[in-house]
């Protein structure tokens, strides 16, 4: 089978780095002219200090740099292009006013170091998103200085740690099931815990049989997504929370999946401690690429005294402050006050909403991951049989007997104009194909993505090699991960 | 609801395909008694027209004058329009974290070149993707170094940015690691003496900030020859970016005996404005031989399987996704937006805008520094050469520019940090300098 053309000789195709593209003498910069004397700076510091040039550091110009990153936008998808069906990733449209709102200057040039009364219209933003927080998840306050969802599990445990200091012994383990995110484990194990993992029974939900025989008194929590990274509803969280709670042990929550559940269901209404959410995943600020997330962690209570400092204070004047003097706390996990510009934005996402808004976003989202169960289960097999809320979980078991696998079905996804499910995640089904199109996709748009998986899962019958060597239509074809990482090539070099 | 596509004739439609009546029914797998039959008590939803009326409000209550002289640790500097102009395009802003690497070559390929970018400014071999920020970055470079060495003793100068040592704190105290501070002299720079005496053979690593909180430059090829003869590393943390223009960097020198092991920090002066403390943008630099004990992600170059140069997330063998409570950080993500923020930046000014920008820094600060030293009766601490940032003690209880430094340095009593960039024109200087002197 031949493969379609994918070469071109324009630009726009074949855009090289920066690093080759420069040419001494060019310029994008000016400076107003110095209006103070001018020194040799080698009067001014010891010439051991000063650096003689930066080698490799391109010359460009205005033109150039625009182009540039211009053409390389043109290499990347996004949801402003179409639906990003990403499972766990709530990847929604991100509305166009709360980028202008982040960007006013009053904001974008606010300095946290400036004396409260100056800084009175970001704290009171502060303020009111963590009230908004607490009350879509039913907590009872919210620090919003993590910097983004992993961040927000360490504070988190952190906080666990510190309640159980404070009542003499942290305690050993965390409890984490087995469908949950890598970032749990991984955030347990910083915070100086060992971690022990709970099975999951057939309904693709915590064994909660199990879960009794592994609570003991070194717990010190146990870390739950729910809905879970399957999308489906803990039905039993309740009586989980009760036995854990039984043994002086606290329960956390991954709120990656928030987007199934405001105005639905509240964590703390069932039993849940202390959780993280996402606020680039239910609250629209942008995914960026890959960052600035937000991960602010709300929490009961008993946790209250062990927040990160500084907490936002309202004062009896109706003004806020800053409050440094917190004896229990755990300390900055971050610099400042959190991803402030992020904060801004989600904001603005929630007061645009309301509260029948936020329920209405919710309902949309599972009706819409319900739809597509419906449509592709005949075509795939559905890793399990219980209710799906926001998202749905397939497996690549009927495509694997032609030896079509998840990873070619989410390339040949991108010659028909998608951006692949979530793929190889959770790590308990075997090829998970794990669809989440969000409240923000049309019908139209989810019925032309029906349409392209049920296309692909005829090739996958009557075509495998298509699938297996797709994508044909993308700028480049699959990089060769192992290469890559066998010998890496972190920078450019001169020459090299 | 403006941002839900499909109405109510639609989602009835899809319910029917479904096969249920209801959406209620779709909430089927959520006990009852789990239920919440009331609607969340928030404010009333606003209009585009309304949000706008809001937050312009809140936006104004906050001074923005960049005649107060603040930086310690967020820096006022000049920002090119360039810069938000292509941030702003949905390619970039809107897309996700390049897993799937074909359909994000312009992502991949931009972190790469902040990479490169990032290694040369250094003089180190390699910069990962991004971090968070300086203060969880400079955490991060402390479990890397105990990685590393297998030791757990830190000494760290009290001149880092005393918000990022609370953060290591917090990191790394139930994880066995002890840190141990080292004073500053009377020029305003670390220990030498102490340093020496404090090291020994349990060191891990050295832990400097150059330029130093209080604004003067650190001899830390010095140090960094100190703690390798101690056969510990040599850390330096970053928290002025810009200063990478004109300061010999840490990574660089003739014998790799006087150059830092890891370069960590924050450049949030490369375009990130300073958004009330984030979002910004962290860096990690080291030695290739050190790769993989890295925190974050890592974009390398490579080949499809027809020949052609691309882009792909790399040494994922590291990361949490597939090494659970074994990776070497719990980190997910980069700070994408703000890396692609500092590229831009510096394609901009190219090596020549870096270093004026630089000069008009260190010549604007020695103006205010002279200027108050002749006209007022305030003192300038500390005599070691400084870039953008002084300390001064007032005479009187006087209304001062700059941050308090009782908090973090009681000390230095009244003292105050000051900051003084390029944006700052003389006139403002001149200003400030009459306000401390009548």
């Amino acid at each position: 089978m031949s493969k379609p053309e994918r070469t071109s000789t324009h630009f726009s195709m074949n855009e090289s780095l920066l690093f080759e593209e420069g040419s001494p003498g060019r310029c994008a910069f000016d400076l107003p002219q110095l209006d103070v004397p001018r020194k040799e700076m080698s009067e001014l510091m010891d010439p051991e200090l000063l650096r003689s040039e930066i080698p490799g550091m391109p010359e460009l110009s205005e033109v150039d740099v625009i182009r540039h990153f211009t053409r390389l936008s043109s290499w990347n998808y996004h949801i402003d292009l179409g639906l990003y069906p990403l499972g766990s990733c709530t990847m929604k449209y991100n509305p166009k006013i709360n980028e202008r709102m982040a960007r006013l200057e009053g904001f974008a040039l606010a300095h946290p170091y400036l004396p409260g009364e100056m800084i009175q219209g970001a704290l009171e933003v502060q303020k009111t998103l963590e009230n908004c927080l607490a009350q879509i998840s039913g907590m009872d306050a919210v620090t919003l200085q993590p910097a983004a969802g992993a961040h927000g599990e360490l504070t988190g445990i952190l906080m666990v740690r510190a309640y159980h200091q404070s009542r003499g012994n942290p305690r050993k383990k965390i409890l984490i099931p087995d469908s949950a995110h890598g970032t749990n484990p991984a955030s347990a194990a910083i915070a100086g815990y060992v971690v022990e993992s709970v099975p999951s029974n057939n309904r693709g939900t915590i064994d909660s049989g199990e879960l009794r025989k592994l609570v003991n008194d070194d717990v010190a929590a146990i870390m739950i997504t729910n809905p879970n990274t399957l999308g489906i509803f803990e039905s039993e969280i309740a009586g989980i929370a009760e036995s854990v709670h039984a043994h002086g042990a606290l329960v956390y929550m991954d709120g990656a999946n928030l987007n199934a559940m405001m105005g639905i269901t509240r964590p703390g209404d069932f039993g849940i401690d202390v959780l993280h959410i996402n606020l680039h995943k239910t609250f629209t600020t942008p995914h960026g690429g890959g960052g600035p997330g937000s991960g602010p962690v709300a929490v009961k209570k008993v946790l209250e005294p062990f927040l990160p400092y500084p907490v936002i204070q309202s004062n009896a004047n109706g003004s806020y402050s800053f409050n440094y003097d917190r004896p229990h706390s755990i300390g900055k996990v971050k610099a400042y006050n959190g991803q402030f510009g992020m904060h801004v934005r989600a904001l603005c996402y929630i007061l645009a909403n309301g509260a029948e808004g936020l329920k209405e976003v919710s309902e949309v989202a599972v009706l819409n991951a319900n739809y597509i169960r419906s449509k592709l289960k005949d075509a795939y097999a559905l890793a399990y049989d219980s209710p799906s809320l926001h998202e749905v979980v397939f497996s690549d078991r009927l495509q694997a007997r032609k030896d079509v696998h998840v990873w070619d079905i989410a390339k040949r996804l991108m010659d028909y104009g998608f951006h692949p499910p979530t793929v190889s995640f959770p790590l308990i089904v075997p090829g998970a194909i794990m669809i989440e199109p969000t409240e923000t996709e049309s019908k139209q748009e989810l019925d032309a993505f029906i349409e392209a998986m049920l296309a692909i899962e005829k090739e996958a019958e009557q075509n495998p090699e298509l699938v297996k060597s797709a994508p044909h239509t993308t700028r480049v074809g699959r990089i060769d991960e192992a290469a890559a990482a066998r010998k890496p090539v972190l920078r450019w070099r001169a020459g090299g | 609801m403006r941002y839900i596509p499909n109405s109510q004739a639609d989602r009835q439609r899809m319910l029917a395909e479904i096969g249920v009546d209801s959406m209620e029914q779709l909430f089927s797998g959520i006990p009852e008694k789990l239920r919440l039959r009331r609607f969340l008590d928030l404010p009333r939803a606003l209009s585009e027209p309304e949000l706008l009326e809001y937050f312009r409000k809140r936006a104004s209550k906050n001074e923005i004058d960049p005649a107060l002289f603040i930086g310690a640790g967020i820096y006022r500097h000049y920002i090119p329009i360039i810069i938000d102009a292509l941030i702003s395009r949905s390619e970039f802003y809107t897309a996700y974290t390049p897993y799937q690497a074909e359909i994000a070559q312009g992502t991949l390929q931009a972190i790469f070149e902040f990479q490169t970018y990032i290694a040369q400014l250094t003089g180190m071999d390699v910069a990962n993707a991004s971090l968070y920020d300086g203060s969880t970055g400079l955490a991060e470079a402390v479990l890397m170094g105990q990685r590393i060495t297998r030791k757990h003793k830190f000494l760290v100068a009290r001149t880092v940015h005393p918000e990022y040592l609370a953060v290591v704190d917090t990191y790394v105290k139930n994880l066995g690691i002890q840190v141990e501070f080292i004073d500053y002299t009377a020029d305003g720079r670390l220990d030498l003496e102490q340093l020496e005496r404090k090291l020994d053979t349990n060191t891990a690593a050295v832990v400097v900030q150059s330029p130093n909180f209080f604004g003067t430059i650190e001899r830390t090829h010095v140090i960094a020859e100190i703690a390798h003869k101690r056969a510990a590393l040599s850390i330096t943390n970053i928290c002025e970016a810009i200063s990478l223009g004109i300061l010999k960097p840490a990574g660089e020198d003739h014998s790799e005996a006087r150059t830092a092991d890891i370069i960590v920090g924050e450049v949030q002066s490369f375009g990130v404005p300073p958004s009330f403390g984030g979002p910004h943008v962290g860096f990690l630099a080291t030695r290739d031989k050190y790769v993989r004990q890295m925190p974050g992600r890592l974009v390398g170059m490579g080949k499809d399987f027809s020949g052609r140069r691309g882009f792909v997330l790399t040494l994922s063998t590291r990361e949490q996704h597939i090494r659970r409570e074994k990776a070497t950080s719990n980190i997910c993500t980069n700070q994408s937006l703000c890396a692609l923020m500092a590229t831009i930046y510096l394609a901009t000014v190219g090596p020549k805008g870096l270093r004026e920008i630089c000069e008009h820094n260190v010549l604007k600060t020695e103006y205010a520094v002279t200027q108050i030293r002749q006209r007022t009766k305030h003192r300038v601490l500390f005599a070691a050469p400084r870039f953008n940032e002084f300390v001064v003690q007032p005479a009187d209880s006087r209304q001062f520019p700059g941050l308090p430094l009782s908090r973090f340095y009681p000390e230095l009593g009244n003292a105050r940090l000051l900051c003084v960039t390029e944006i700052n024109s003389r006139e403002q200087i001149d200003a400030m300098v009459r306000s401390l002197a009548s």
